[in-house]
């Protein structure tokens, strides 16, 4: 490929720019050192691709293409049976309490961890991390052990007519614990960019500390809040291993969306199952977009216009 | 346990609800497992965790998520590699897909890649004349636990290789080193730790993984039962000390990696200001 060619290429499809205009024969050697051979770089592609496309692209067109296999009609009346909607609903309703709580939790971590020195921050950090390392079966087990017919306290559950394990309960907890990492996670590094400058002014002029945090801080920190939001969310629906130990599999009752897919598949009606498989990957697909759309909104956040809404609230 | 900005508000709160938080769903129902194995002795723990269906158990587990982590590093260190140097069509949609893993429900990943290996499905029909089998095998196992652990190792090496500097490489290049020394000498040491971070938290995750995997599987004992479904398979049975007994040691194998990846991810912090 002659010099200026490749040049040509680099400019057009990124790579390197930093590389002076070709003049002699150096150049030309550093070029050769510090881009890529034209069949380096097609060798690399074609992997990357066809990785990405055996385990990305072809369960996606696989998840459609069976749930609708049986045609739209059948596709409609697996997803609108009373059974599918009350594992929609239940799906719902777990987010809608686990979600809230985590982002409460996410919040106060965050705000303790990036806002103040103190002796255990490490510990407190890693156990923030603890559902990652355990697994989801194991997440759901600590539950039956603690609150099941068998369980430390459910002796005392059961003469007070209270249920846990088998019931809904129980898989808003599993969830929780499964889900409670995201938010925190998302929020620390982005409340310890942000600073305490702003805090500390408002601070000073005589805001509250609810003040400072509703006015200063929530603003600064809104775009990184909304993708752990996402994030947590997408997994509080997701979540079959924990759920699965604590629900028991009461049709209609304690099953969320991933349990019923289960359900549907092991009872071989597998359109049906692809289909509510179906509806859980365009959530996925749908967070996916979000998170994309969030993180670009993520990375210009030190820039002064950043204070402009919180003034516009306090005026 | 004193703060140091004292200008700032809400110590006590924040970090009380936190640590009351933390405490109430996960230390307090962590520590059954610990009261529960406690109470057995170590005459029944050994037999519970030594019996020949819960060794192959650990076996298949521990080492399809070391076949299935080395398979992300490899592919994932391409991937990361064509996604931050070069520019291709719908590099975008590519590059938000890589998290598909993660926001994928496991029981959906499950039953699709079911679907795409067994004998009738699109890769499983390509493969049976060759007589490979992946679903219900071993090799299932490896297939599922590598869908799940993709998104780790391009994650952490992307934003080592976005920052790399590029007067390393023109420093290189300038003292006379061709493409491949560069890439030896210069690119791969500055990216070893992101690699070595993204395997071992592949691994970590895989090592747990349940949903994605009881499907294809086929959950054969003693030959494609995983130690998560092993536990469930406890569970069902109400054999709660039996499944606590092998949870614990999943449990200390997952905290030593937690603690291991901690390490490395300081490491590589360190070496990627560095670099």
């Amino acid at each position: 490929m002659p010099p200026d060619e490749h040049e040509f290429e680099r400019m057009m499809h990124g790579g390197f720019d930093w590389v002076p205009a070709p003049a002699d024969e150096t150049s030309a050697r550093m070029r050769g050192a510090t881009s890529d051979p034209a069949w380096a770089r097609a060798l690399i592609l074609t992997i990357a691709i066809v990785f990405l496309g055996v385990f990305l692209i072809i369960p996606l067109a696989a998840v459609f293409t069976e749930a609708l296999r049986q045609g739209v009609w059948v596709y409609l009346a697996a997803i609108t049976n009373p059974e599918a909607r009350s594992a929609i609903r239940l799906t719902l309703m777990t987010a809608a309490i686990a979600v809230p709580l985590n982002l409460i939790f996410g919040l106060a971590a965050s705000w303790a961890i990036t806002r103040f020195e103190f002796r255990g921050k490490n510990l407190l950090t890693t156990l923030i991390d603890l559902p990652f390392a355990v697994s989801p079966v194991i997440a759901g087990m600590i539950y039956v052990l603690l609150f099941g017919a068998q369980g430390y306290i459910g002796d005392w559950l059961a003469v007070h007519g209270l249920k846990i394990i088998f019931a809904a309960p129980g898989i808003v907890l599993a969830t929780i614990f499964v889900t409670f990492p995201f938010i925190a996670r998302e929020l620390i590094p982005v409340m310890e960019a942000a600073g305490l400058e702003e805090e500390q002014a408002a601070l000073t002029l005589g805001a509250s500390g609810w003040q400072t945090f509703f006015r200063v801080t929530l603003p600064n920190v809104k775009w990184g809040l909304l993708y752990g939001l996402v994030i947590c969310n997408a997994r509080a629906m997701g979540e079959f291993g924990a759920v699965s130990v604590v629900s028991g599999h009461v049709r209609g009752l304690t099953n969320t969306m991933p349990l019923y897919v289960e359900i549907l598949y092991n009872d071989y009606q597998f359109s049906a199952a692809f289909a509510v498989a179906s509806l859980l990957t365009s959530l996925a697909l749908i967070t996916l977009v979000a998170k994309r759309l969030l993180g670009g909104q993520i990375k210009p956040r030190n820039l002064p216009e950043e204070s402009e809404p919180a003034e516009r609230e306090a005026a | 346990m004193k703060p140091r900005r004292s200008v700032i508000p809400g110590f006590g709160l924040t970090m009380g609800y936190t640590v009351a938080y933390l405490g109430l769903i996960a230390l307090i129902p962590l520590s059954t497992i610990f009261l529960k194995t406690s109470g057995m002795g170590w005459h029944a723990f050994w037999s519970v965790i030594a019996s020949a269906r819960v060794m192959a158990a650990y076996r298949l587990s521990i080492g399809a998520a070391l076949v299935g982590a080395a398979i992300n590093s490899v592919f994932g260190l391409t991937v990361a590699w064509a996604l931050v140097r070069y520019r291709f069509p719908l590099s975008g949609v590519v590059d938000s897909l890589v998290d598909l893993p993660f926001a994928l429900p496991t029981s959906v990943a499950g039953i699709t890649l079911t679907a795409i290996y067994s004998e009738h499905g699109w890769i499983g029909r390509l493969l049976a004349p060759t007589g490979i089998k992946v679903a219900f095998t071993p090799l299932g196992v490896i297939v599922a636990l590598t869908f799940i652990g993709l998104p780790f190792v391009v994650r952490t090496v992307q934003p080592v290789l976005q920052d790399l500097e590029a007067e390393l490489e023109e420093a290189a290049a300038t003292l006379g080193a061709s493409r491949i020394q560069t890439f030896r000498r210069v690119i791969a040491p500055a990216l070893m730790p992101a690699t070595i971070t993204g395997f071992a938290l592949a691994f970590a995750r895989a090592l747990g993984e349940y949903g994605s995997v009881v499907f294809i599987s086929g959950n054969m004992p003693m030959r494609t039962e995983v130690v998560p479904l092993l536990i469930m398979t406890k569970l069902e049975e109400f054999d709660y000390q039996g499944a606590t007994a092998i949870a614990l040691v999943m449990l200390t194998v997952s905290f030593a990696m937690l603690f291991l990846i901690n390490q490395l991810q300081r490491w590589s912090r360190g070496r990627h200001a560095a670099g």
